[in-house]
């Protein structure tokens, strides 16, 4: 069981995430609406995990995920989970950067995701768990962002190269590829060796570089 | 290229000068200026007298009055006039009074600077401009006709020496065309230069349209703006928080059971139209050029191409809401078009700021031939940046390759 701050300002989606969360037996600690709430709950209930929305009021521009950057500089030990209505790579690649420290884990997932309720939580914990996820629709963007040392990828690694950097483990892209586990392996040497980036047994680790490979 | 002015036509070959109607065009011109200033100062001179000795009574004031305004009549006929050397009209400068009636009438004229500016070239007219008229066709005329008729003066004269007379005075005839089209030719730019409205009495028209144009513009941005946050607000939230709703739907139903196949089907679709919806929001105004700026947008912009796209934006600040947000639908345009049609495999996006002046270029390599006229894409933009108060230039040779680029006042 997690212990989740929620942030979101639309009362109708709130109460609906509210009854998601709590259906797959987690603790929703606070569900508030705007930035200061957020502030006081994450610092009354000191939760696994932070889930907010981006756009907050007063301003409805960007405050969620400001709050959510300026939180995990104050504790790097906190989870963060923003969710968006933007595909936009600017909003996940400043999330990415306040937050790349291994230790806790951070995600950002497009509002849309939460329609697959299993998978969202999954993310959820996954997050909760040290993990990176990162949405496909954004992956795709942050692979269009660097193209010539991609070019020499083959499409099959570039499929890869695109699970690996939405957060997912060896197992989960061999699951979702159809392949052998030994076939994913073989597939990550061969592009961590391409893209000229450090082998990484550990999942985590091996995402924030190619995170931050793709980022430029 | 047919000459449109007396100062124009000097530069025709000579005898397709001295064949056309501009010499006695200018000849009239001068010599119905003669005439004009003859008649003007008469009129000026009765004016005068009359209303010295009509002083003692006040009605010699109107006669002073009249004087003032004279040159408003005077003006008239010059503007008038200058058609027969300047095919180009000169506009009339006066505003039109607030109101009809006499009183409104002469006070909006005597407080006008054009007013004053009529009657002073009134004065400089019959002081100089009508003698210089008069000298100029005098000694130009003059000459040659004095040295044809000379046998007339003399009829004693030697025949042989007589004719030569005669044949020398024809002869230069014709080069007197060009002094009388010269100086027709300038004083019909100087009474152009007088009379004509000044940049600050058209001005006032033209500034106001401008400004009406950009407030259009801004109201057109903060419109975008409103409706994408009525849309963020409303139906996405919704849209989200039904297919959540659906989603659990999902969970409780029997996998196999003919209700879970309908709920999966509407849950399907709701999240298409949850996607679509996305697109839509981002077209209508793009939430990342706020929060972020020209240079974050554009990146973004590029992310989706299908074109791999280099962009180059340094800007020193932020550039004021209704330059971006034009400056962002050029290059999203632009980039479309590059996707759509112009076969290129690299684009550029390069944003500078000069001065007060944010210069943008969307460079690719493809085939170009892209048509401002034919694409409504392109005519869109022009207009779109027409409005802001810049100038799209777009190079697109057959073969390529294309630059779109953006000239837009900050």
């Amino acid at each position: 069981m997690l212990r989740i701050v929620l942030a979101e300002d639309a009362v109708l989606l709130r109460a609906g995430l509210v009854g998601v969360l709590e259906r797959f037996g987690h603790q929703v600690c606070a569900a508030v609406g705007d930035v200061p709430a957020l502030r006081a709950a994450v610092a009354a209930h000191r939760p696994d995990i932070v889930v907010t929305d981006v756009r907050m009021p007063p301003g409805f521009s960007d405050e969620g995920l400001r709050e959510a950057v300026a939180l995990r500089a104050a504790d790097p030990s906190l989870s963060i989970l923003v969710l968006s209505q933007y595909v936009e790579q600017t909003y996940a690649v400043e999330l990415l950067d306040a937050a790349s420290a291994p230790g806790a884990g951070v995600g950002y997932l497009l509002k849309d995701r939460v329609g697959d309720v299993e998978d969202f939580v999954r993310a959820v914990a996954a997050v909760a768990d040290g993990g990176t996820v990162i949405d496909p629709e954004v992956v795709r963007q942050l692979l269009g962002r660097r193209r010539d040392p991609l070019t020499r990828l083959t499409p099959r690694e570039r499929e890869v190269l695109a699970l690996m950097a939405e957060g997912r483990s060896n197992a989960a892209i061999a699951r979702d590829l159809v392949v052998s586990d030994a076939a994913v392996a073989k597939h990550i040497g061969s592009i961590l060796t391409k893209l000229d980036l450090p082998p990484a047994e550990d999942t985590h680790r091996r995402v924030l570089a190619v995170l931050a490979y793709l980022r430029g | 290229m047919r000459p449109r002015s007396a100062w124009q036509a000097i530069t025709l070959r000579p005898l397709r000068f001295l064949a056309s109607s501009w010499p006695w065009r200018s000849l009239l011109y001068l010599l119905c200026g003669i005439a004009l200033g003859a008649a003007t100062a008469a009129t000026l001179f009765a004016l005068f007298v009359g209303g010295v000795l009509l002083l003692f009574v006040l009605i010699g004031l109107v006669a002073f009055v009249a004087i003032a305004l004279s040159g408003i009549v005077f003006a008239r006929f010059e503007r008038w006039r200058l058609r027969l050397v300047d095919m180009d009209p000169a506009e009339d400068p006066h505003r039109r009074p607030p109101r009809r009636g006499l009183r409104p009438w002469l006070l909006t004229r005597l407080r006008e600077q054009a007013t004053w500016r009529e009657f002073g070239y009134t004065v400089v007219s019959l002081v100089a401009l009508c003698w210089i008229d008069a000298g100029m066709v005098a000694a130009v005329l003059g000459i040659p006709v004095a040295l044809a008729a000379t046998p007339l003066y003399g009829p004693d004269m030697d025949p042989l020496a007589g004719a030569v007379f005669v044949v020398v005075g024809l002869a230069l005839l014709p080069f007197a065309a060009y002094p009388i089209t010269a100086w027709a030719g300038a004083r019909a730019a100087l009474t152009r230069a007088v009379l004509s409205p000044r940049d600050t009495e058209l001005g006032a028209q033209l500034t106001e349209v401008t400004r009406s144009r950009a407030r259009l513009a801004d109201a057109f941005g903060a419109e975008r703006q409103r409706i994408e946050r009525d849309l963020h607000d409303g139906a996405q939230q919704r849209l989200v928080s039904l297919t959540m709703a659906l989603g659990l739907a999902r969970l409780d139903l029997p996998p196999d059971s003919p209700a879970a196949e309908q709920v999966a089907l509407a849950h399907e679709q709701a999240k298409l139209a949850l996607a679509e919806l996305r697109e839509l929001i981002r077209g209508v105004h793009p939430q990342v050029l706020t929060d972020r700026g020209l240079a974050a947008a554009v990146r973004d912009l590029a992310g989706r191409s299908v074109v791999p796209v280099d962009v180059d934006i340094e800007l020193p600040h932020r550039l004021p809401a209704a330059v971006e947000l034009t400056a962002y639908f050029v290059a999203a345009e632009a980039l479309a078009n590059v996707a759509k049609h112009s076969g290129a495999d690299r684009a550029r996006v390069r944003g500078r700021l000069h001065g007060d002046i944010y210069l943008q270029d969307v460079f690719d390599n493809g085939v170009g031939g892209a048509d401002a006229d034919a694409g409504t894409g392109l005519t869109g933009l022009g207009d779109r940046v027409d409005a802001a108060g810049g100038r799209l230039l777009i190079s697109s040779p057959p073969g390529g390759p294309t630059l779109v680029r953006a000239e837009l006042p900050c």
